[in-house]
């Protein structure tokens, strides 16, 4: 072997050593924001690993989970949208298909205590299940799916690379699944630069967050914006009469409850409330400040007036959106870690 | 002194010995463990239940047929003619009987050998389980697999029992109860988890011992689902799910059971 030879051999050592270290430096894992509160997720069972999430992120974009592989969770769950549809009340599924609620951002669920808006689903890893098998969404079965998996041609690899066999069962395949959604954390916006001492508020925004500690906070609790409590804000009741959070618990008391959605990104996961009902921001702070319904179970937060809802004057209203806005984080909606590949 | 010795140390070895007869039966070895199959034998009234085809009449004159008949079997426990309890280790505990396939009537448990007195069991899925993490739901509790069509998807839980079927009775031409809820994981529901414990001593005791198989046949009747302590009719009641009148069916249902003979 002769010098240059060495040379050679030494400029690729490198390069692969480079190559490795770019990965691992690409790939973080799961990181907790140092001002939030400690996950709900159950980590224990599922350690979150590069591999693991580049194969959840596969099959979360992969339309072979549907019955004519044509809808991915990525169709209802649009990365631009913080993982909302966009432009539709209600999901539009498989066939052309519409559900009955507005498609919810997978945002931070690693903090949810519950899943769907009637909290129906009580662990992650479960809730997959639902819309793979719902008539509407996705309609095939899992055992159909997962066989589709097994005869696919890189699919067997990635299971081995991701759980060390080639066997494809339904707890790798949720488990994988976990691991994308569980990446999904959005905490980049200019609330949490703020927080994290980076950045201040301007005046206007300052004043706007005096009025959401004092008017939003209750239910929707910062730094997550939501308390993942169940709550009738007083929709009016619609053709459809949709119970909520009832129909989980068959709780006379939870009737027309829904669960408080984060306003994070809520720039980007219009339309708003269960049913998609509010096209706009204001059209939202419409409905508070003026529209509140007596309806069963209303939350007393709404009673304290004369008249149900919250008072807001216009200028207090311009601020409190100035300081929502605050809460829209660019890097979620454009990381390339969290697109289709 | 050597002389008073050797008889004492003979009565204390007959004594010794005989103690030891009586007990522990020299024909039982608890330590060991054999095989108890308990049989499903699923019926409407006086006749054998048959999917599709057999035509059945409810205490409110109702006729009906059943299409489909599924339930969840699970916590097997027997007690021993002596009081002592065997619970069967949980992991091997879950059976789904569907009476569209006979390979499932008949769940077979391995017990201590002995004489047993009743036998207790878990008509559905206990709480715990219903709330375990997906790597521990194999089997019948595969909700992505063989138990998918007794999970519910939106509401995290098992469907415990499960019968479809027609009756010219019903609005729309058929009957579905889908009977489920384990109590709630955030929020308390209702609980419809039933526990059964039927006598073996009337209809002739199991006898396990290694080397045989003993079998207790159970006739399971349907009709007792419809005609129990609240009669309900198909009319009134055509789809029960996830529903407060749950709690009626899974109270008339816990009577569907009862101890037809053991052979051993």
């Amino acid at each position: 072997m002769n010098r240059n030879h060495w040379l050679i051999l030494i400029f690729l050592l490198a390069g692969v050593i480079a190559c490795k270290k770019e990965v691992i430096e690409a790939f973080a894992g799961f990181r907790k924001p140092s001002y939030f509160p400690a996950p709900a997720y159950h980590f224990e069972t599922n350690e979150i690993t590069e591999d693991g999430f580049k194969l959840g992120r596969k099959l979360f974009y992969d339309r072979i989970l549907s019955a004519n592989n044509t809808i991915s969770c990525g169709s209802c769950h649009i990365q631009t949208a913080a993982f909302t549809q966009h432009g539709h009340k209600v999901s539009h599924g498989i066939f052309d298909r519409t559900g009955v609620r507005n498609s919810p951002p997978i945002m931070n669920l690693a903090w949810s205590t519950s899943f769907m808006w009637d909290g129906g689903i009580f662990d992650l890893d479960l809730q997959p299940v639902a819309p793979i098998t719902n008539h509407v969404e996705m309609d095939d079965s899992m055992i159909n799916v997962l066989n589709k998996l097994r005869n696919d041609a890189t699919y067997p690899t990635l299971f081995k690379q991701a759980f060390g066999s080639t066997e494809i069962n339904s707890t790798k395949f949720l488990k994988a699944l976990s691991q994308f959604m569980l990446m999904c954390v959005s905490s980049n916006s200019r609330y949490d630069s703020v927080k994290r001492k980076q950045t201040t508020f301007t005046p206007e925004e300052e004043q706007g967050y005096a009025i959401f500690k004092q008017q939003c906070n209750t239910c929707h609790t910062e730094p997550l914006f939501t308390d993942n409590s169940f709550r009738n804000n007083g929709l009016a009741i619609s053709a459809l009469n949709d119970m909520g959070r009832y129909k989980i618990t068959l709780n006379e008391a939870d009737k027309y409850k829904f669960k408080v959605p984060s306003l994070r990104n809520l720039a980007h996961t219009l339309p708003y409330m269960h049913d998609g009902r509010l096209f706009t921001l204001e059209a939202v702070l419409d409905h508070y400040t003026g529209q509140v319904q007596q309806t069963p179970n209303l939350d007393t937060f709404f009673l304290q007036h004369s008249q149900p809802g919250i008072p807001l004057t216009a200028d207090e209203r311009a601020k409190l959106l100035l300081f929502l806005n605050t809460l829209n984080d660019r890097s979620f909606l454009t990381n390339k870690m969290l697109s289709e590949q | 002194m050597k002389r008073v010795f050797i008889p004492a140390i003979a009565a204390i070895i007959v004594l010794s010995s005989c103690k030891k007869d009586t007990i522990t039966p020299s024909e039982y070895d608890s330590s060991k463990k054999a095989e108890l199959s308990v049989e499903f034998d699923n019926i409407a009234g006086s006749a054998d239940l048959l999917l599709n085809t057999g035509n059945y009449t409810n205490a409110s004159g109702e006729s009906f047929k059943v299409t489909k008949l599924k339930y969840y079997v699970s916590n097997f426990k027997l007690t021993n003619i002596n009081g002592t309890e065997y619970t069967v280790p949980q992991d091997s505990c879950y059976f789904l009987i569907d009476e569209s396939d006979e390979a499932t009537h008949e769940p077979v448990l391995r017990i201590p050998e002995g004489e047993y007195r009743s036998v207790t069991f878990t008509l559905g899925v206990d709480s715990l389980r219903n709330t375990k993490d997906i790597s521990q739901r194999t089997g019948v509790l595969d909700p992505t697999g063989v138990g998918s069509d007794m999970y519910w998807s939106w509401n995290s839980g098992y469907i415990f029992l499960k019968m479809e079927g027609t009756s010219p009775a019903s609005m729309m031409g058929d009957f579905m109860y889908h009977i489920g809820l384990f109590g709630g994981m955030s929020a308390p529901t209702i609980n419809n988890i039933k526990t059964i414990t039927l006598d073996l001593t009337a209809r002739g005791t199991p006898k396990i011992k290694t080397g045989k198989s003993t079998n207790i046949h159970l006739m399971v009747d349907i009709l007792k689902l419809f005609n129990g302590s609240t009669n309900f009719s198909i009319a009134d009641h055509s789809m029960v799910m996830v529903d407060p009148f749950s709690t009626t069916i899974a109270s008339n249902y816990v009577s569907m059971f009862r101890h037809d003979h053991t052979e051993n």
